[in-house]
């Protein structure tokens, strides 16, 4: 297994398929009365948040604490950090400390690259700026998965903000890894000219993709964009890019309404979709536990084992 | 002369070959160098061992008029941690580098006499070799109000910039353009339209796409250099292009010197060498101001070059200190150093393959950019008489750049990189700064 999950890109799709299945066996510990396995008893995982993120932090220490790791949360505001320390002196200060595995989510792209440069410790990636959140996207691929019985040869659309997501970029190159058909929509503003050398289908327009899905993936538009004039108001891109229930009427039978969270209801999916039973939103959150179960065992633990041995 | 530099050497390179482009000369020769002139140019083996002095057998060796420098931030005053005009001069020096326009984006700005002087000042005490000031276009680089290029062309200012940035308004450059005519100075443009470029940290492309990078468009340096050239026409003034970096930007000084328009340009090393796709590691190194793009772009830089659109090579030698490059990369700043791996980096990446000749490359870094700065002194030619400002290299040896330079920032782009040619010796006015690699203070 691989020493460091910066991107979605370093996994060959067999790895994919073998962090999925591992994250098979470990779901079945969150279901348990004492949800708690002993793989990584010993084992320092540190979570240093340089944004907030409740939901996927929260997944993170809890994935650690039922493999047995201690876990430290480093958040950033009233530590070291806000008094100046540079990223590079945290790092040398958790590495000095015995961190095996630091759980990283920063607001700058590649900031996961450069602390592999200063630390032996292995670094997961729980967000990179714009760049990715190569768990999200695994844990996204393990919920298809669970539903259909594979990925390839699905097809499924990723909604939004394409640009500024780094859900979107591990997402679909996930899902292009695995064979799926992705078609990238969203306004011409916020989708990169070159994504169709991504190997996807780019649409400007929501009503002709819908009733061709397996996965409608809609994503997190913020706010902030408007301000920055990407679209004219968060109302006309609610009407011509949000999942609206009309919308949903025109999705095949059975097809998946996902979101990585959190959401705006009534912006980018209507309240009333999210609560639709075809909506997995709540499984993925579950999911997630599992898949950094997964992820933290095969990095730290013994990737060479049987996973359902030790679980 | 200042006080206490050693005197003039007196050097005969017997059976060296002689680069030099302002009388197109290629071929073995023997220089006499004496008198910090050169005294004699000779048929190979035709000299005779001068009486007291050195002879230094050229096999294998090229001599050249001394490379200039039309751009390289020195940081003093202001950053002395990541340069000083000393450090500077040694490491220009160690690249063959007779002379290099210092830019002006310092603390305090160099847009006044006063600081013109310090850096005069402080070039002539390193006495590594020349240092020109850059004046800035603009009071304190804020793109509203010229300054004062009249005093400071008094002072021999030759070029005015305010690199680091572009100059925003057109009707400032318009003001700068024919302002500059007065004086006969070049107005030096960094062109960026800063509407398009806010927060952006790379090429705009498939990679900057990719890495989640915000992207900074061709088109922001392309608009620009349009509006320029447009306004160089309008005004008749001398405009210089500073570090062309995109494709189309090369068409449009193409286009603009077809039409006889007063317009030079420049190419940096690591835009002849680098891509958009060598940032895929985040490796701070790669970060520079324009960025380094599509190897199309790099591919029509190095033709541009090839066929005399770009004048010349300049270094934009930017030194940054370690705590301000082991950064989060958008927190970094952007440049790379370059004084020490340019000649290098030229002759490895288009000497060695065929896509430059010697000749081309020795202009391209001395006679041409001698001639955009009007030092006569400087980019040969190689005749008696002539001040003995020369480098020599060996153009075979391979060596591997960095980890450490002469330089006090050791921010290269090229560091790891094998390189073939290296500086054995520079001449300024006939003392020899470098000797065998090494500098001689």
């Amino acid at each position: 297994m691989i020493k460091h999950l910066l991107s979605i890109t370093q996994l060959a799709p067999e790895d994919v398929t073998r962090v999925l299945d591992t994250a098979d066996s470990f779901r079945e510990v969150g279901t348990r009365v004492i949800k708690k396995v002993p793989a990584l008893r010993g084992r320092t995982v540190v979570n240093l948040f340089y944004e907030n993120s409740t939901r996927t932090r929260i997944s993170f220490e809890l994935a650690a604490k039922r493999l047995s790791a201690d876990v430290i949360n480093f958040s950033t505001s009233g530590s070291s950090v806000s008094k100046g320390e540079s990223l590079k002196d945290t790092a040398l200060t958790l590495e000095a400390m015995g961190a095996d595995a630091i759980v990283m989510r920063h607001s700058s792209s590649g900031a996961c690259h450069t602390l592999t440069k200063w630390v032996k410790a292995s670094v997961l990636n729980a967000g990179d700026g714009t760049h990715e959140h190569p768990t999200q996207a695994l844990l996204d691929l393990y919920t298809i998965r669970e539903r259909y019985g594979r990925l390839e040869g699905l097809r499924a659309a990723i909604v939004g903000d394409i640009l500024h997501s780094r859900v979107a970029r591990s997402l679909t190159l996930g899902l292009v890894k695995m064979g799926a058909e992705v078609t990238l929509v969203g306004p011409p503003t916020l989708i990169p000219p070159e994504a169709p050398q991504w190997g996807v289908d780019v649409s400007y327009e929501l009503d002709g993709v819908i009733p061709k899905l397996d996965v409608c993936y809609m994503l997190r538009v913020q706010r902030e964009r408007q301000r920055q004039q990407y679209f004219p108001s968060v109302r006309e891109y609610s009407r011509i890019y949000g999942l609206s229930r009309e919308r949903v009427a025109q999705l095949p039978e059975g097809a998946l309404i996902m979101h990585p969270g959190p959401m705006n209801r009534g912006v980018e999916i209507a309240s009333e979709v999210a609560d639709l039973p075809q909506s997995v939103i709540t499984e993925q959150v579950t999911n997630g536990i599992a898949i950094r179960m997964s992820l933290l065992y095969l990095i730290l633990g013994g990737g060479a084992g049987e996973v359902s041995d030790v679980a | 002369m200042p006080k206490g530099m050693p005197e003039p050497s007196t050097v005969l390179f017997r059976g060296i070959r002689v680069v030099d482009p302002a009388t197109g000369r290629d071929g073995p020769g023997d220089v006499l160098v004496e008198d910090g002139v050169v005294a004699s140019v000779g048929e190979a083996g035709t000299a005779s061992a001068p009486r007291r002095g050195e002879v230094i057998e050229g096999d294998g060796l090229v001599l050249a008029p001394g490379l200039v420098d039309l751009h390289a931030h020195l940081r003093e005053p202001g950053r002395e941690d990541k340069e000083t005009v000393e450090s500077g001069s040694r490491a220009a020096a160690l690249g063959g580098y007779t002379a290099v326009a210092a830019m002006a984006n310092t603390d305090p700005v160099a847009d006044n006499a006063a600081v013109i002087q310090e850096v005069m000042a402080l070039a002539e005490k390193a006495a590594l070799c020349e240092v020109h000031p850059v004046g800035a276009i603009t009071r304190g680089l804020e793109g509203e109000t010229l300054a004062e290029i009249g005093e400071m062309a008094s002072l021999g200012v030759r070029m005015f910039s305010d690199d680091g940035k572009g100059v925003q308004s057109a009707r400032v450059l318009r003001l700068a353009l024919e302002y500059a005519k007065a004086f006969d100075v070049v107005i030096a443009e960094h062109c960026e339209d800063e509407s398009l470029t806010e927060g952006a940290q790379m090429h705009e492309g498939y990679h900057s796409a990719t890495l989640g990078l915000r992207g900074w468009p061709s088109e922001a340096e392309e608009l620009m250099l349009a509006r320029d050239v447009f306004l160089a026409r309008r005004t008749g003034g001398r405009l210089h292009v500073c570090h062309l970096s995109a494709a189309g930007s090369v068409d449009l000084v193409r286009r603009a010197k077809e039409e006889g328009l007063r317009v030079s340009a420049e190419v940096t090393p690591h835009h002849l060498t680098f891509t958009d796709d060598d940032l895929s590691s985040y490796d701070t190194y790669f970060k520079v101001n324009p960025p380094m793009r599509s190897a199309d772009d790099r591919e029509a830089l190095r033709a541009g070059l090839a066929d005399g659109t770009i004048d010349a090579v300049a270094t934009d030698h930017a030194p940054h200190a370690d705590e301000e490059k082991e950064q989060e990369f958008d927190l970094s700043p952007p440049g790379t150093i370059g004084l020490e791996t340019a000649l290098a980096a030229v002759l490895t990446e288009l000497v060695e393959p065929g896509r430059l000749s010697l000749l081309r490359a020795v202009e391209a870094m001395s006679t041409a950019p001698a001639g955009v700065l009007g030092l006569r002194d400087h980019g040969g030619p190689v005749e008696a008489g002539r001040p003995a400002n020369l480098v020599v290299f060996d153009p075979a040896a391979e060596w591997t750049a960095g980890p450490r330079f002469a330089s006090k920032s050791k921010n290269s782009a090229f560091t790891g990189r094998a390189l073939r040619g290296r500086v054995l010796h520079t001449l300024l006015a006939g003392e020899l700064t470098v000797r065998d690699g090494a500098a001689t203070r």
